[in-house]
């Protein structure tokens, strides 16, 4: 298998060196990540190892205290707004999407409204053609006649499956999902994993934070082990999770495998 | 002994009690469109962020909610024109006053909608692009709304019967005209039932509504 930074494709996102402190307590220190188009990475480690943090860098939910993101080569900036449409982070965001452990599906919106809000809002798409997509994108997550539902109406599977194709809708070049399974029901697990999948086959560029080691290991094409807010191994799965060098990282895949 | 109720004598003072009751009305929902004006302003002004805007509009707030509005309404009628040497009329004494009282309120009512909305719905609508304020006004406000409803309307429903202390400062108010009446017909059981009617006979169909409106809104939950 090769990787996609193998096959040379150009870097779309990248963090550099970021740092992220929450008042005294440094989470992140000094963290670098390029995410190369139609790469699938797979963020691992600890709880409260700073891979949550670090994805929530890359679209700036978070603000970082150091470093840099850098998207289509521009260093995006502080303010909201941009004149050219290059280093705000409205733009970053409108490129890049983001799905969350909880959800956050907007409850006062039906399933379809949830996921043309984007499009027609931001975007301004109109809402014919917005609506059109999403029913294109509800079809693919299996849900399509969930379109009038409310959100408290759907178990937690179809929620998560929505808040992807809400992502969707904006058309991303990159996707980051921030433990998506974890609030799950174990059994709903798997509904959400395949669409994930399906993603990654077609050849969306996504950053994963996960605890699903087994999917983690078949699904990216690179694998990072963040501990201590640094990143302690990277490699492809085979190298990584599948047959872990690094003793820290050996620890922590053998908790999973029992 | 049997009280003989008499209704016929204030037939003829219909008028009286439709001109206090008007009043009311316009007194209370007046007051609640300025209440409400001011209760956006401070509410933006406590979650601003900026330290001195926050803590003027904390104090307005507090002096308004800790001071009866009987208190108030006596002291921008007869202090507040000595204090700035210009008489004020009783009337817009009046309107200020209440407005001034119930925006204090409202402005907690609309700050703890908002605050009671997970932080989780501005990052989802911050996730897909939207500015600060398009999340504030299309996910947040919207969710907020339906939260603080029905405290909203309850202080509505207090605000009407709180215009009645406005008769202290001789404002002409239905509580007003109903003393009229009583003194001019020496029929206070009558007077005041008429007056304890209108109140009911105007609230409870909006309370009604209100409940309507409520069950409707819960329809996403």
């Amino acid at each position: 298998m090769t990787t996609a930074s193998e096959t040379g494709a150009p870097t779309v996102l990248e963090a550099r060196g970021i740092r992220k402190s929450f008042g005294g307590l440094e989470v992140l220190k000094g963290v670098d990540l390029a995410l190369a188009r139609g790469e699938v990475v797979g963020l691992i480690g600890p709880s409260g190892s700073g891979k949550s943090t670090l994805i929530r860098c890359l679209n700036m939910m978070e603000k970082p205290t150091g470093g840099s993101v850098i998207f289509r080569g521009h260093a995006i900036g502080r303010s909201f707004r941009d004149r050219d449409g290059t280093t705000g982070i409205g733009t970053l965001r409108r490129h890049v999407g983001m799905v969350f452990q909880h959800f956050n599906l907007f409850p006062h919106k039906t399933v379809l409204q949830n996921v043309t809000e984007g499009p027609i809002v931001v975007c301004r798409t109109p809402r014919a053609e917005a609506e059109e997509r999403a029913m294109a994108l509800l079809a693919e997550v299996g849900l399509a006649e969930k379109r009038d539902a409310y959100p408290s109406h759907l178990s937690g599977g179809q929620k998560q499956r929505v808040a992807i194709a809400r992502a969707l809708a904006m058309q991303p070049e990159v996707l980051l999902l921030d433990e998506v399974t974890s609030a799950l029901d174990p059994e709903l697990v798997g509904e959400v994993l395949t669409v994930i999948r399906r993603l990654a086959d077609g050849g969306m560029t996504m950053a994963i934070v996960t605890h699903e080691m087994a999917f983690a290991a078949d699904v990216a094409d690179r694998i990072l082990f963040l501990d201590g807010g640094r990143i302690v191994v990277e490699g492809k799965p085979s190298e990584t999770i599948r047959d872990p060098a690094n003793e820290r990282l050996a620890a922590f895949v053998a908790r999973f495998n029992h | 002994m049997m009280y003989r109720w008499d209704f016929d004598v204030l037939w003829q003072y219909w008028d009286l009690f439709m001109y206090g009751l008007w009043l009311t009305v316009v007194y209370t929902f007046g007051s609640i469109a300025f209440g409400v004006l001011i209760g956006l302003l401070v509410c933006a002004a406590r979650l601003s962020g900026w330290m001195v805007l926050s803590l003027v509009a904390r104090t307005y707030q507090e002096i308004f909610r800790c001071t009866p509005l009987l208190v108030q309404l006596l002291w921008f009628y007869y202090a507040f024109p000595l204090l700035v040497g210009v008489s004020i009329d009783n009337r817009v004494a009046a309107m200020l006053t209440l407005s001034l009282y119930v925006g204090a309120f409202y402005a907690e009512i609309f700050r703890g909608g908002i605050l009671s909305i997970e932080k989780g719905q501005r990052e989802a609508a911050a996730a897909i692009g939207m500015s600060p304020w398009q999340a504030m006004t299309r996910i947040v406000m919207p969710q907020a709304f339906k939260r603080m409803l029905p405290s909203f309307i309850n202080q509505s429903v207090i605000q009407f019967k709180n215009t009645s202390l406005v008769s202290v400062i001789s404002v002409a108010d239905l509580a007003y005209m109903a003393a009229v009446v009583n003194g001019q017909t020496y029929r206070p059981l009558e007077s005041y039932t008429v007056m304890a009617a209108l109140y009911i006979a105007v609230l409870f169909p909006l309370t009604q509504i209100a409940d309507w409106i409520e069950r409707r809104l819960r329809v996403s939950d």
